[in-house]
C-alpha cells in the first residue's frame, strides 16, 4: 500500500467516538457572525450594511482581486452589524452579523435531494461558477478553489488528486462527507476533471477508512465513472498537499515557490468536491459544512451540517458540554489545530472539527533536556533536522535558518508530538519560519527595480 | 460552568516516548545479557553491577543536589544505564573500588562537567572503562575463568582476542557457537553474543535505536575482516571464519548494539550514522590487527564521537522536493 516516503508519525488517530456517527443537520442559528477573512488571500469586501436584509445564500462579501473568495449568508434575516469582533484567538476581526428570520434561499438555488450527473458546461464556465460560490479548501488550508484550478501559462495538469486522507486524529467530518454523499463526491471529481482538463482522477483515502474506500469504488463501478480509489497506508502527515502528491504519484513538489502543479498535480479536498459539486449543479455557494466535535469526555460526539458563522458554543452544547476543569477547546484537530479561548467565536469554511481535550490532555508535558535521539529528524516529512532549526531559531541565527530551509516547514508538529524531551521544538521553528521569511519577502522587495 | 481554556500552540497531541520510557527500554535490553554473564561467571556479575549502577546514580545526584544545587534528574534512569554498561565493560572480579572510580570519571568528569545528560561529547561509560583501563591496566585485562559447569578453556585464559594476538590460537579452530553463546573470558557483559543480539532486536522492535549503526559497524567488521582472510589465506573457509570470529570476539556486539547506539554521541540523521557506524568498524579493525591492544572497540567509539559533531555539521539529510541528477 502507498505511502509518503520520509518521516511521518502514527498518533492514535481516536476517530472512534465520532466516525460511526451519521452527519445530522444542526438547527438554524439565530445570530451569526460571518468573519470577512475565513481564506487565504486577501479578506473579501462587505457588501451589506448594517440595517440590509438579506437572504440565505446571498452575497454579502465580494472577492477582493483574484487571491480572495466571495462569502455568502448561511441564514435569511437582517444585518446587525459590520463590526469588529472577537475570532476564536481573542483577536478583534471585521465580522458580519446578521439575525435570522425564517429561512428564505435565493430562487436560483436547487434544494432538491435530486442528484444531478449531466454537466454541459466548459472549463471557464466551472471554474467562474466554483469563484461565484467561494468555495474555499476545507481541509483547513482555505487556499481559494478557482485559484487552484486556473492553472498558469508553462504548466500542464497531469493528474487531479482528491484528499480523502483526514490523517488529522478525531476528525471525521470528510470520512462522513465520503461515505454518505459518495456519489456527489464523484460527480464532483468529474466536473473538476473536466475544469482541469485532466484524465486520471485519484481518490486517496488512508485505510483506516474500509468503509469509504469500499463504497466509493461500488458507487465508482455502477455508475462508471473513471476515476481511482487509492487506498494509502495510515501515516500521519498524508494529508498533506506535498506528502499526498508524494505517496500517489511519486513525485516530490519542489521547495518554495514550487506548487503542486509544477509536478502535474492538483489536489482538492473530498469536502470541497462535494461543496464544487453543489455549486456547480446545484448553484448553491459554501455557506455550511460538516463539523466534527469531539473529544474523549465528550458525552455526545457527533457530526454536523453546520451553516457558517454558527458559534462553536453551539456545537459544544450539542456535544453535551465541556467537561468539568481545565480545557483546551481547538479548532480543528490535534496535531494542526488552533486553541481557543473565545468559543462563541464562529464556524468558518475551513473549520472541519472542534475537539476537545481535559485534565492532563489539556496541558502539554513537561519539557526536559535533549538528549539528541534523533527522532525528530526521522519523523520530518520534509527532511529537516527540527533539533537543529529550533535550536537556531532560539539563538536569532536567521541565516543559519534560511541555510537549512527551515522555510520548507509545513508546522505538522511531528517533531513535536515525537520528541521524548517533551521539547516544544515547533513553537521555536515557527518563529523562525515567520521571520526568515518576512527577510525573504523585504529583500525581494528592496531588489525589486525601482518603477 | 467554570473552565479554564488552557491556550497552546499546535501539536496538541504527544506521543508516549519519554526520555525515561527509553531508558527504560534499553536497560531491558541489556538485561538477557546480565543473565547470560551471571550464569557464567557467578554472583560476582550482580555484585558489580550493582554497585557499579549504585555509585552512577549516586555520583550524578549529589553534583545535581550539591554542587550545582539544581534540579535532580536521576529519574530518567540515563545514569542507571550508565552504570550498567560501565559494569559490561569490566571484568568480573574487579574490586569494588575500582567500579567507583570508574563512575565517578563516567559520570562526574565525561557527563557532569558537560551539562550533564545530553551534552557530553563523549560515552561516559567507555570514558569510565578507558580510564580504568589506562590506570588499573593489570586488573582491568585479567579477566576470571567462567564458572559455567563443564567449561574448557580454550584460549590459554586470556580473552580471544588477546590469545589471537598472542598468536595462541588461529580464528579457524574457534568453537563459534561457544563464543555466541558467552563462554569464552572477557568483560562482563560483552561476551553474550547471543543475548546481546537479542536486546538489540528488542530496543529495534521498540524504535529506541534505529539499523543504521549497529549494521554499519558489524558490517564493515565483517568486510574488513573477509578482506584480511583473502589476503592471508586466499579462498578457505577462513573467509567467514574471520568475520564470525571479529563479530562475536571482544565488545563487537555490546559496542556496535549499545555503545554506538548512544544517542547523545552519535550523530543525528541517517546517513551520519552509517558513516559513524563505518568509522568505528574500521578502527576497530585496524586496532584489533595492528595495533597494541588487542581490543579497539573502545577506543573506535570514542574517536568516532569526536567525530560526531562534524558529521553533524556537514551530512544533511537529501532536501524534500530536490531532484537529485542521475
Amino acid at each position: 500500500m502507498k505511502t509518503f516516503p520520509i518521516g511521518g508519525v502514527h498518533p492514535s488517530d481516536n476517530k472512534k467516538w465520532s466516525c460511526e456517527k451519521s452527519i445530522e443537520v444542526l438547527e438554524l442559528p439565530d445570530i451569526v457572525n460571518i468573519p470577512l477573512a475565513q481564506h487565504i488571500g486577501a479578506p473579501a469586501t462587505a457588501k451589506v450594511a448594517k440595517g440590509d436584509k438579506v437572504l440565505t445564500g446571498e452575497l454579502i462579501a465580494e472577492a477582493t482581486g483574484f487571491m480572495s473568495a466571495n462569502i455568502h449568508s448561511p441564514i435569511s434575516g437582517t444585518v446587525t452589524a459590520v463590526d469588529m469582533q472577537l475570532n476564536g484567538q481573542g483577536l478583534r476581526q471585521m465580522m458580519i452579523t446578521i439575525k435570522r428570520e425564517g429561512d428564505e434561499w435565493m430562487p436560483e438555488i436547487d434544494r432538491s435531494a435530486e442528484i444531478k450527473r449531466q454537466c454541459n458546461l466548459s472549463s471557464t464556465e466551472i471554474i467562474a461558477k466554483i469563484k461565484q460560490a467561494g468555495i474555499v479548501g476545507m481541509g483547513g488550508a482555505t487556499f481559494p478553489t478557482h485559484v487552484k484550478l486556473s492553472i498558469p501559462d508553462g504548466c500542464k495538469a497531469e493528474y487531479l488528486i482528491i484528499n480523502g486522507v483526514e490523517c488529522e486524529p478525531y476528525l471525521t467530518s470528510d470520512h462522513r462527507t465520503m461515505l454518505e454523499r459518495g456519489e456527489e463526491l464523484l460527480i464532483g471529481v468529474e466536473i473538476l476533471k473536466k475544469a482541469l482538463g485532466v484524465e486520471k482522477a485519484i481518490v486517496g483515502i488512508e485505510n483506516n477508512k474500509p468503509d469509504a474506500i469500499q463504497s466509493l469504488k461500488k458507487i465508482a463501478k455502477e455508475q462508471g465513472y473513471d476515476v481511482t480509489i487509492e487506498p494509502l497506508k495510515v501515516q500521519y502527515p498524508q494529508g498533506g498537499e506535498k506528502q499526498l502528491i508524494a505517496a500517489i504519484t511519486g513525485r516530490e513538489v519542489p521547495p518554495p515557490p514550487g506548487l503542486p502543479i509544477h509536478v502535474g498535480a492538483v489536489v482538492c479536498n473530498a469536502s470541497t468536491t462535494v461543496a464544487v459539486y453543489e455549486a456547480v449543479q446545484k448553484n448553491k455557494p459554501l455557506i455550511e459544512r460538516v463539523v466534527t466535535i469531539t473529544g474523549k469526555d465528550m458525552k455526545e460526539p457527533r457530526n454536523l451540517l453546520t451553516r457558517m458563522g454558527t458559534s462553536i458554543s453551539k456545537l459544544v452544547e450539542m456535544a453535551g458540554g465541556l467537561p468539568e476543569g481545565d480545557v483546551k477547546v481547538v479548532n480543528g484537530g490535534p496535531m494542526m489545530g488552533r486553541a481557543m479561548v473565545n468559543i462563541d467565536s464562529p464556524v468558518t469554511k475551513g473549520c472541519s472539527g472542534v475537539s476537545v481535550y481535559s485534565g492532563d490532555e489539556a496541558h502539554r508535558v513537561e519539557p526536559s533536556a535533549c538528549i539528541k535521539c534523533a527522532k525528530c529528524v526521522e519523523a520530518c516529512p520534509m527532511a529537516l533536522e527540527p533539533y537543529l532549526i529550533s535550536k537556531l531559531a532560539k539563538k536569532q541565527m536567521w541565516d543559519r535558518l534560511e541555510e537549512e530551509h527551515i522555510t520548507d516547514c509545513i508546522e505538522c508538529g511531528c517533531c513535536q508530538f515525537t520528541c521524548p524531551a517533551g521539547i516544544a521544538l515547533l513553537d521555536y521553528v515557527r518563529l523562525g519560519k515567520q521571520t526568515v521569511m518576512g527577510i525573504i519577502r523585504a529583500r525581494a522587495a528592496a531588489n525589486a527595480p525601482k518603477k | 460552568m467554570a473552565n479554564k481554556f488552557i491556550v497552546a500552540t499546535a501539536p496538541h497531541m504527544h506521543s508516549p516516548l519519554s526520555t525515561q520510557r527509553l531508558m527504560r527500554d534499553v536497560l531491558i535490553a541489556l538485561a538477557p545479557a546480565l543473565a547470560v554473564s551471571a550464569f557464567v561467571y557467578g554472583l560476582d556479575v550482580l555484585r558489580v553491577t550493582a554497585i557499579a549502577v549504585a555509585s552512577c546514580v549516586l555520583v550524578e545526584y549529589l553534583i545535581q543536589k550539591f554542587l550545582l544545587k539544581g534540579e535532580t534528574t536521576v529519574g530518567n534512569l540515563s545514569a542507571v544505564v550508565t552504570g550498567v554498561l560501565l559494569a559490561f565493560n569490566l571484568p568480573a572480579n574487579i574490586a569494588w573500588w575500582i567500579v567507583v572510580i570508574g563512575a565517578v570519571v563516567a559520570i562526574g568528569v565525561a557527563k557532569m562537567t558537560f551539562g550533564g545528560l545530553g551534552r557530553n561529547p563523549f560515552n561516559p561509560a567507555l570514558v569510565g572503562r578507558v580510564f580504568l583501563l589506562i590506570a588499573y591496566p593489570a586488573q582491568m585485562t585479567s579477566f576470571p575463568t567462567p564458572v559455567y559447569p563443564g567449561y574448557v578453556d580454550a584460549f590459554a585464559g586470556a580473552t580471544p582476542l588477546a590469545a589471537l594476538k598472542a598468536h595462541a590460537i588461529e580464528a579457524g579452530n574457534v568453537n563459534l557457537v561457544n563464543m555466541l553463546a558467552g563462554v569464552m573470558p572477557g568483560s562482563m557483559g560483552e561476551i553474550a553474543a547471543l543475548a546481546l543480539l537479542a536486546g538489540g532486536i528488542y530496543m529495534l522492535w521498540r524504535k529506541v535505536i534505529t539499523w543504521h549503526i549497529p549494521v554499519a559497524v558489524l558490517g564493515s567488521m565483517a568486510v574488513f575482516a573477509f578482506v584480511l582472510a583473502f589476503f592471508q589465506s586466499g579462498v578457505s573457509s577462513l573467509l567467514y571464519e574471520l568475520p564470525a570470529f571479529h563479530l562475536l570476539a571482544g565488545g563487537a556486539m555490546l559496542g556496535a548494539i549499545f555503545m554506538a547506539t548512544d544517542y547523545v554521541t552519535s550523530p543525528m540523521t541517517a546517513k551520519g550514522m552509517v558513516i559513524y557506524g563505518i568509522g568505528i568498524g574500521v578502527i576497530t579493525m585496524i586496532i584489533r590487527q595492528w595495533g597494541a591492544y588487542p581490543e579497539g572497540m573502545s577506543f573506535a567509539i570514542l574517536l568516532m564521537n569526536a567525530v560526531a559533531p562534524l558529521i553533524n555539521k556537514y551530512v544533511k539529510p537529501k532536501r524534500f522536493g530536490v531532484i537529485v541528477k542521475k
